[in-house]
C-alpha cells in the first residue's frame, strides 16, 4: 500500500498536518465554552423569527446581492472565458479570483463606503475571474468534431453558437446555478464587514446574546438555500436579475473626493508620499515582511494544513451517512441534512460562531473549514458510491467500507480535497478578519490604523500565496494523474 | 452440503417473465454446465441461485466485481473478509500479514499470475482480470462454485488449464459456459436453459456437442 503515489502523498500531508499541530494554537479559552454552546443551540431550536423587521429585510438585500454580483461576474466571466487562452487573461483572472470576495469588500468600503456598488463588486470581481476558468475548461471539452462538419465558410459567431454552447450548455448552467448559491454564502459573509446582509444582523443578534434571534437566521437562510430548485426558475431568472438591482437598499452616497485621495494618497507607500523616495523603501518593506507578512503567512500556512487534512478526515467519515450501501433510510435521511447544513453554513459564520463560543485560537477556525468543506467533499463521494454496483457477495459493514468503497472513490476524494486546497487557504486568510492571526489579521488592523499601504502589500502577498498554492495543487493533481469536475 | 434443491425459481424484467418458473436439484459432487443462447437467462439463474444460497458459495460473477485500485493480493483476499476480525483485515489493507501473503502467492502461482501480486488490478489485461476473480472464488474455499462465464477471455491452453482447477477444487459447481466443448469436457451434468426454461438436462457422458447444438 506504501507504494502507492496516492497513499504516499496522503501521509506526507497528514505528517505535515501532525508537525504543524505541535506549532499551532490549538485551545478552548473560553470560561464556560459548553454552556454557551448549550445556549445557542438552545436559540437554534427557539427561534425567534419576529424579533425585528430587519431579518427579512436583510433576507432580502442577501438575495439581492448575489442575484447582481453573480450575474455581472457570469457575464464577464464569460466574455474573458472566450480570450482565456492568452496568458495576460490567466494571470489577471488567477489574480482576481485569488482575493477573497472579503477583501474586495473591505478595499471598496475604503473609497466608495457603505454603497451598494461595494457589495455588488466586491462578489461581482472574483467571480468573473472564477467563472472565466470554468466557463473556458467546460468551453474547451466540447466535442471538436461538429465543428470540424460544418460547411466551410460558416462565421465564427454561427459555429460557437452551433457546434460549442448546445453541446456545453448543461454544464455551464449547472456550474451557474452552483456558482448561485456559493454567491448567497458570500452575500450573507460580506454583512460581516457592514453591508446590510444577513452577517450584519447574525453578528448584531450575537453580539447581544439574542440566539434566538440568531438561530431563526441561520434557519432562514439554509431554507433559503435549501429551496433553490423551488424558486429558482429558468423562466424567472430575468425577472430576478432585472429587479434585484433595486432592492439593494440606498446605502450612503459615494464620496468622490475619497476615491481620488485613495488611489492618489492612500495606498503610495508611506516612504514615497512623505518624499523619502526609494531608499526609505526598503526598511518599509523590511519592517512590513517581519512584523506583518511572514508571521501571517506563518500562520495561514500552519492554519490551511491541519484544516485540509481535518477536511479530508471528516468527509471520509461523513460519506458513508448519505451512502446507499449501509444502513436504513432514517439514517439516511439524517446523514443528508446533517451534510447539507454543514455545507450550507459559509466557514465564516461558523468559525465566527465557534469563536464566540469556544474563545480566540485557531481550533475554531480549523473545526469551522473541516465541518464546512469537509461537508462538500463527503457530500460529493457519498454520491459517487451511490453509482457503484458491488458484487452480491460483496462484503458488509466496516469490511465494506475500507475494501470495497474507499479503496474506489480515494482517487475522486483526493482530487477534490486538492481542488478545494486553495479555497481552503483563501478562507483562512480571510478568518484573520476575526482575531485569528492569519494574513487577514494583519490586513484588518492595517486598515484599522487607515495604513492602506500596508494593507494592499498585504493583500497582494496573500493572493500571491493562493495563486502559488493553487499552481502545487494542480501540479499534484497532474502528478498523482487525479481528474476533477469543477463543481466542487 | 454443497449440493442444493431449488424449486419456484423465476425473475422479471420490466414486467415480462424472463426467466422460469423452474426447479433445480443439485447433489453434491455434480458439476453442472449451463448452456444456452446469450439471453437465455443463464447469468439470472446464477444470480437467483447465489440468492438462494447465500454466502456458503464461491461466485466469479461475469462483470468479476474487483477493486481496480487495489493490488492482486487484495483482491484475492477479499475471498475470505468474511472469516477474519475487521481489525485483522483493516490491518492487511495497510501490511497483508505473511502467511496470507505466501498462500495467495501460491494460488496465483497456478494460475500464473504471481508476479502481478501487488500491481493494481486496473493495469490487468482482461484476461489476467478474470484470473483474478477466479484465485478469489478458489481463496474463499468453499464447497460449492457458482460461476458466470469464467473463463471467456482466457485463450485455449488457460482456458482448460483454469477448468481444470476449478474441477479439481470445487466438490460441487455451477457455471455459465458457452463453450460447449469445455463444458463436455470439465463438467459431469449439462443443462440447456432456452427462453427461461430448462430444455436439456444430461449427464455429460450422454451427449455429444451435436446434441447440445440444438439450443442456439
Amino acid at each position: 500500500m506504501h507504494s502507492y503515489p496516492t497513499v504516499r502523498a496522503s501521509l506526507i500531508f497528514v505528517a505535515v498536518a501532525v508537525v504543524g499541530l505541535l506549532f499551532a494554537d490549538i485551545a478552548i479559552t473560553a470560561s464556560n465554552p459548553w454552556r454557551d454552546l448549550g445556549n445557542f443551540f438552545l436559540g437554534v431550536v427557539t427561534p425567534n423569527f419576529f424579533s425585528s423587521e430587519g431579518l427579512l429585510t436583510a433576507l432580502l438585500r442577501t438575495v439581492a446581492f448575489a442575484f447582481v454580483g453573480v450575474a455581472l461576474g457570469s457575464f464577464f466571466g464569460f466574455l474573458l472565458a472566450l480570450v482565456y487562452r492568452l496568458l495576460p487573461v490567466r494571470i489577471f483572472c488567477a489574480f482576481i479570483r485569488a482575493i477573497h470576495e472579503l477583501f474586495w469588500a473591505l478595499i471598496f468600503l475604503q473609497f466608495f463606503g457603505f454603497h451598494p456598488l461595494t457589495g455588488v463588486l466586491a462578489i461581482a470581481i472574483p467571480y468573473s475571474g472564477i467563472f472565466a476558468k470554468v466557463y473556458s475548461e467546460i468551453l474547451e471539452e466540447a466535442d471538436p468534431e461538429p465543428r470540424r462538419l460544418l460547411p466551410p465558410g460558416t462565421g465564427m459567431v454561427a459555429a460557437f453558437l452551433y457546434t460549442r454552447i448546445p453541446d456545453c450548455w448543461e454544464q455551464l448552467r449547472t456550474y451557474t446555478a452552483y456558482r448561485l448559491e456559493c454567491g448567497l454564502r458570500s452575500s450573507a459573509i460580506l454583512g460581516f464587514v457592514g453591508l446590510p446582509t444577513l452577517g450584519f444582523y447574525l453578528e448584531a443578534s450575537f453580539s447581544q446574546g439574542f440566539y434566538s434571534d440568531a438561530g431563526a437566521m441561520l434557519i432562514l437562510f439554509y431554507v433559503l438555500i435549501a429551496t433553490i430548485p423551488l424558486w429558482v426558475r429558468p423562466k424567472l431568472l430575468p425577472v430576478y436579475i432585472l429587479a434585484a438591482p433595486f432592492f439593494l437598499g440606498e446605502g450612503l452616497p459615494i464620496v468622490w473626493g475619497n476615491v481620488e485621495r485613495f488611489f492618489t494618497e492612500d495606498i503610495i507607500p508611506a516612504p514615497l508620499r512623505s518624499g523619502e523616495g526609494l531608499a526609505g523603501m526598503v526598511p518599509w518593506l523590511g519592517d512590513l515582511m517581519v512584523n506583518e507578512a511572514l508571521p501571517g503567512i506563518w500562520n495561514t500556512v500552519l492554519l490551511t494544513q491541519i484544516a485540509l487534512v481535518a477536511t479530508g478526515i471528516l468527509a471520509l467519515l461523513a460519506f458513508p451517512l448519505i451512502s446507499n450501501h449501509f444502513g436504513g433510510p432514517v439514517r439516511r435521511t439524517s446523514g443528508h441534512v446533517f451534510l447539507v447544513i454543514a455545507r450550507s453554513t459559509p466557514e465564516y459564520i461558523l468559525a465566527y460562531i465557534l469563536l464566540q463560543l469556544w474563545g480566540p485560537s485557531m481550533l475554531p477556525a480549523v473545526v469551522a473549514l473541516a465541518l464546512h468543506n469537509g461537508g462538500i467533499i463527503g457530500h460529493l463521494i457519498g454520491r459517487q458510491t451511490n453509482t457503484l454496483r458491488l458484487r452480491p457477495d460483496a462484503p458488509t459493514g466496516f469490511n465494506r467500507y475500507t475494501w470495497e468503497l474507499v479503496p474506489r472513490v480515494y482517487r475522486s476524494f483526493l482530487a477534490f480535497l486538492f481542488y478545494r486546497w486553495e479555497i481552503i487557504m483563501r478562507e483562512t486568510a480571510i478568518l484573520g478578519i476575526l482575531g485569528i492571526y492569519t494574513l487577514g489579521f494583519y490586513v484588518d488592523s492595517a486598515i484599522q490604523n487607515i495604513r492602506f499601504d500596508r494593507a494592499m502589500v498585504l493583500i497582494l502577498i496573500t493572493a500571491l500565496l493562493n495563486i502559488g498554492v493553487d499552481a502545487l495543487g494542480r501540479y499534484i493533481r497532474r502528478k498523482l494523474a487525479l481528474q476533477t469536475m469543477p463543481t466542487c | 452440503m454443497s449440493g442444493f434443491d431449488l424449486s419456484g425459481l423465476k425473475a422479471s424484467f420490466g414486467g415480462e417473465r424472463v426467466l422460469g418458473p423452474l426447479s433445480l436439484r443439485v447433489r453434491e459432487g455434480e458439476k453442472v454446465a449451463l448452456v444456452g443462447k446469450s439471453g437465455a437467462g443463464k447469468s439470472t439463474l446464477i444470480r437467483l441461485i447465489h440468492e438462494q444460497v447465500g454466502r456458503n458459495s464461491s461466485l466469479v460473477p461475469q462483470d468479476l466485481g474487483l477493486v481496480n485500485a487495489l493490488p492482486v493480493f487484495h483482491n484475492v483476499f477479499m475471498g475470505q473478509l468474511d472469516k477474519h476480525s475487521t481489525w485483522y483485515n483493516t490491518l492487511t489493507l495497510i501490511r497483508p500479514f505473511a502467511a496470507d501473503r505466501a498462500a495467495v502467492k501460491d494460488l496465483m502461482n497456478k494460475l500464473g499470475l504471481a508476479e502481478k501480486l501487488w500491481i493494481p488490478t486496473a493495469s490487468l489485461s482482461g484476461g489476467q482480470r478474470q484470473r483474478v476473480a477466479i484465485a478469489r472464488a478458489i481463496y474463499r474455499n468453499e464447497n460449492l462454485l457458482l460461476a458466470d462465464e469464467p473463463v471467456s477471455a482466457l485463450d485455449g491452453p488457460r482456458a482448460h488449464q483454469v477448468m481444470a482447477l476449478l474441477r479439481d477444487r470445487f466438490a460441487t459447481s455451477v457455471i455459465a459456459l458457452h463453450d460447449v466443448e469445455l463444458a463436455l469436457q470439465y463438467c459431469n451434468r449439462i443443462v440447456g436453459i432456452q427462453d427461461g426454461l430448462v430444455e436439456l438436462d444430461e449427464p455429460s457422458d450422454r451427449l455429444s456437442s451435436s446434441d447440445i447444438m440444438s439450443l442456439y
